[in-house]
């Protein structure tokens, strides 16, 4: 019980102190996740309207590919990505192993399908009737997206978010691809994996409370946006 | 409105905090153990030499025979590991050039305070092992290939045991997870002599067996061989060994200490040398 109290103290006043490599490990944490669900939102939320929205052969098929998907363990990608990336791999001429840049494309596979099925529900369940008349009056391929993005604007974003959610709090992409490079690619996660390793459980707690937080925050900003769309 | 404004907002911030700096600095992929890393013993060593050569060092902390793996994979420039039966394949086979000493310390066994395999105090390393496979007490093992990893295993090839049953457990992860699972179910576990320090305030294992010549502990740094492959930073590898084996690099080694303890010994100068 001691030991508990003793790691919690440890990881209050590292965060008050704000501590330099708790911050580093935080900074680098937040901007792989935002950067990486930004890149992934566009050719995801497009790949979630076509699924939803035309009707094609094997699209069942897709459906279900998309659906297994969603558990992609991190680890299966991580290991994926390392082969293509190593310098052995077909990539590895881009020098991408162990730099934010092969975390990121890590990251990108590993929510890709989140976006584009939550984002094909998010269509979906739309009133189609908005739909069909924007096409009946002439409107354009691009009138017809935008119409469709404002429709679907809460499940989308509610999809960024479940997507941002998912790498901030992933290991596997970010140990096996970042390396867990002091000041380059140790994000929260994989701190916390060192330093308990390291018997350094105050750090580790820290870095557990922030995360949790983060979740928190996300969390309420879900909340927040079905709370407007239950106003509208 | 208020929403608009509101989401414009957390955008904007996201996106301040997104933006990625270009790194034009010049960088070292070098594999390491996690032994050297979490000793703290790098964030010593290192600044030094990235200053003087304008240089990032990037250490990947993995266990040595995943670092040799990196390296035959050309994905690390450099590798300081410590398991010398693996270290001098990795030069036999042309990926490694240049191996060098660079420091050492030993490994120790721990064990619970009642000590049901009887252990404790014995000299022999080999002969301890037998003890413990005899009573079937529980043993804790890496079973991760690391370099500690390959030496439990050596010790039990020279006992002539193969370890096998239910006292025998490989928790597959890093030291000090596995201290703690040894700590956890009182066992019997082989450890670096550094990370048992660092857990030994925490831990009721106690060290039963040291001193042995079996349980020494050597380091070594290689490059990997440029001719492997065109992209290695080779000349910086070599810089790095250079540095490390100088009067500059094993003093810090010589100095350097945690819970008030010397962590590692310097073996590229004899310490009485090291000015």
């Amino acid at each position: 019980m001691n030991y508990l109290q003793e790691a919690l103290i440890e990881a209050f006043k590292l965060i008050i102190n704000l501590d330099r490599e708790l911050l580093d490990v935080v900074t680098t944490s937040l901007r792989l996740s935002v950067t990486s669900t930004l890149i992934a939102a566009l050719p995801g939320i497009l790949l979630g309207i076509i699924i939803s929205r035309n009707n094609f052969g094997g699209k069942k098929v897709i459906n279900v590919i998309l659906n297994t998907l969603l558990g992609l363990p991190t680890v299966v990608v991580g290991l994926f990505v390392y082969s293509l990336i190593s310098r052995r791999g077909p990539l590895g001429e881009l020098d991408m192993l162990f730099s934010i840049r092969g975390i990121i494309l890590g990251q990108i596979i590993l929510i890709l399908p989140i976006i584009i099925a939550l984002s094909r529900n998010a269509i979906h369940d739309i009133d189609d009737k908005m739909y069909k008349t924007a096409i009946s009056m002439g409107a354009t391929r691009l009138q017809q997206f935008k119409l469709l993005l404002a429709e679907a604007r809460y499940g989308i974003s509610g999809a960024l978010i479940a997507a941002f959610g998912r790498v901030i709090g992933e290991i596997g992409v970010s140990m096996m691809l970042g390396g867990n490079i002091r000041g380059v690619t140790r994000t929260i996660t994989t701190a916390m994996a060192m330093e308990t390793n390291k018997g350094r459980f105050g750090f580790g707690l820290a870095l557990g409370l922030i995360l949790l937080t983060i979740a928190f925050l996300v969390n309420f900003g879900v909340y927040y946006l079905q709370a407007g769309e239950s106003s509208v | 409105m208020k929403k608009g404004l509101f989401l414009l907002f957390i955008l904007t911030l996201l996106l301040m905090v997104s933006v990625i700096p270009v790194a034009a600095e010049e960088r070292l992929v070098m594999a390491t153990t996690t032994s050297t890393e979490n000793s703290g013993l790098l964030a010593e060593l290192l600044p030094p030499f990235e200053e003087k050569f304008d240089v990032r060092v990037d250490v990947v902390a993995v266990g040595t025979g995943k670092a040799i793996n990196l390296a035959q994979n050309g994905d690390a420039d450099v590798i300081l590991v410590h398991a010398r039966p693996a270290e001098d394949k990795f030069v036999e086979e042309g990926y490694g050039v240049n191996r060098r000493d660079v420091m050492f310390n030993d490994f120790v066994i721990l064990g619970p305070k009642d000590d049901p395999a009887d252990i404790a105090g014995m000299k022999d390393a080999i002969a301890a092992y037998k003890k413990i496979a005899e009573s079937k007490s529980e043993f804790i093992s890496r079973g991760d290939d690391s370099g500690t990893n390959k030496k439990e295993l050596s010790i039990w090839t020279k006992a002539a045991i193969r370890p096998e049953g239910s006292w025998y457990l490989e928790t597959g992860q890093g030291m000090g997870a596995s201290i703690n699972v040894a700590n956890e179910k009182e066992a019997y576990i082989m450890a670096d002599r550094g990370t048992y320090l660092a857990y030994s305030g925490d831990i009721e294992l106690e060290i039963l067996v040291s001193g042995d010549e079996i349980l020494f502990n050597p380091y070594g740094i290689i490059p990997v061989n440029p001719a492997m492959y065109s992209h290695l930073n080779y000349q910086m590898a070599m810089a790095l060994v250079g540095y490390i084996t100088s009067q500059q690099g094993q003093k810090i080694i010589n100095e350097y200490t945690k819970y008030g303890k010397q962590l590692f010994h310097p073996s590229a100068i004899l310490p009485e040398n090291i000015k």
